[in-house]
């Protein structure tokens, strides 16, 4: 291996981290295409109304969906405090 | 009934109006009836690639409006007497393209053309909208950039979801690759990102790799659609890339970076 390859495995191209980030964001944004248009709002809404028993952080809600051929999937994950004792 | 191709991007200055001369020339010349319209309302500009900016007095808009006939308004190709230009308007009014205008004059068209390739504007409004809507093919122009593969793949989410064919549930727009202003040199230094690259990250059937070319703009001043230009290398990859669509099998070329002199000489 010469001298020259070694530099140019030790450092990737601009062209092959141009791709790795493009791919990242192009999968993100087709996945939010692909979603309900409701589900911003379904997402506030469901905050609003868990807050109103359990004190949780605004981004203790995701919702996520996910779509095959099969079916759809709608996931609602809500991390709950540590110390249910704050709850009212 | 005639096939309606759109040359869409999303981003701006990637090579939409040069791609829609050429392949409009390219059809034309293999002897289809061929109409190219020019949908950038207000900033007319496929009159000037074409060459024939002077001979305009009707455009699209007049056509819509029943201000002229489309027969007043098309202009007949001067080398090909198979190709006819419709022009855009320079007013400045956008709401003048509508939905049912745009349908209409296709309609019309389609009577007698075999080809109607329509030249989207830049961005997401509604002359790009209106461009692709009534789409039969959409020929997705790309440079080998971040930002340009970025649009063209939000591009494919409105094909995909906002045209004609999409909202009556018919046999979506099929969708094509083209990758312009190619450099297989810089390419192959990794300043680049390479045709799979970009393949990978879009999955689009690759239409045709155009290089970048000093001939484009030697083209475009003199108001030649590049096609025509037979001895520069995007004017061939452009003649290939119509006889690809046309259904010929005509291998790739110009991906590969050009040999040296002393690297043809030696073979390497």
């Amino acid at each position: 291996m010469s001298l020259l390859d070694y530099f140019k495995l030790s450092k990737p191209s601009s062209a092959s981290i141009a791709k790795e980030r493009l791919q990242i964001l192009v999968a993100h944004e087709r996945a939010s295409r692909n979603q309900p248009s409701y589900l911003p709002q379904l997402q506030k809404e469901l905050l609003a109304v868990v807050q109103k028993y359990v004190q949780v952080e605004q981004d203790a809600i995701s919702v996520k969906f996910e779509q095959d051929d099969e079916q759809e999937v709608l996931e609602l994950n809500i991390v709950l405090p540590d110390d249910p004792q704050k709850s009212y | 009934m005639a096939r309606i191709i759109v040359v869409t991007s999303g981003k701006g200055g990637v090579g939409k109006t040069t791609t829609s001369a050429a392949i409009a020339m390219g059809l034309a010349k293999k002897g289809h009836r061929t109409a190219v319209i020019d949908f950038d309302v207000g900033l007319r500009n496929l009159d000037l690639i074409m060459g024939c900016e002077r001979r305009v007095v009707y455009d699209f808009i007049n056509v819509i409006n029943e201000e002229a006939t489309l027969n007043q308004a098309l202009i007949r190709d001067k080398r090909c007497n198979q190709l006819y230009i419709l022009p855009a308007s320079q007013t400045r009014d956008k709401e003048a393209l509508t939905k049912e205008g745009v349908g209409r004059v296709l309609d019309e068209l389609s009577k007698t053309f075999k080809y109607i390739v329509c030249d989207s504007p830049a961005g997401i409004e509604r002359g790009a909208n209106l461009a692709m809507y009534y789409a039969d093919d959409a020929f997705v122009v790309t440079n080998p950039e971040v930002s340009s593969v970025r649009d063209s793949d939000r591009m494919l989410g409105i094909l995909a979801s906002k045209s004609r064919r999409a909202e009556k549930g018919e046999e979506p727009i099929k969708e094509y690759l083209l990758l312009t202003r190619y450099s297989p040199e810089r390419v192959k230094l990794g300043e680049m990102l390479s045709v799979e690259d970009v393949q990978d990250i879009l999955s689009l059937h690759l239409l045709g790799v155009i290089p970048e070319s000093k001939s484009v703009l030697t083209a475009s001043n003199a108001g030649i659609p590049i096609i025509l230009d037979e001895k520069s290398d995007a004017g061939q990859a452009y003649s290939d890339l119509v006889a690809r669509y046309l259904g010929e099998d005509r291998p790739l070329r110009f991906v590969d970076e050009k040999k040296s002199l002393l690297g043809r000489l030696f073979r390497v």
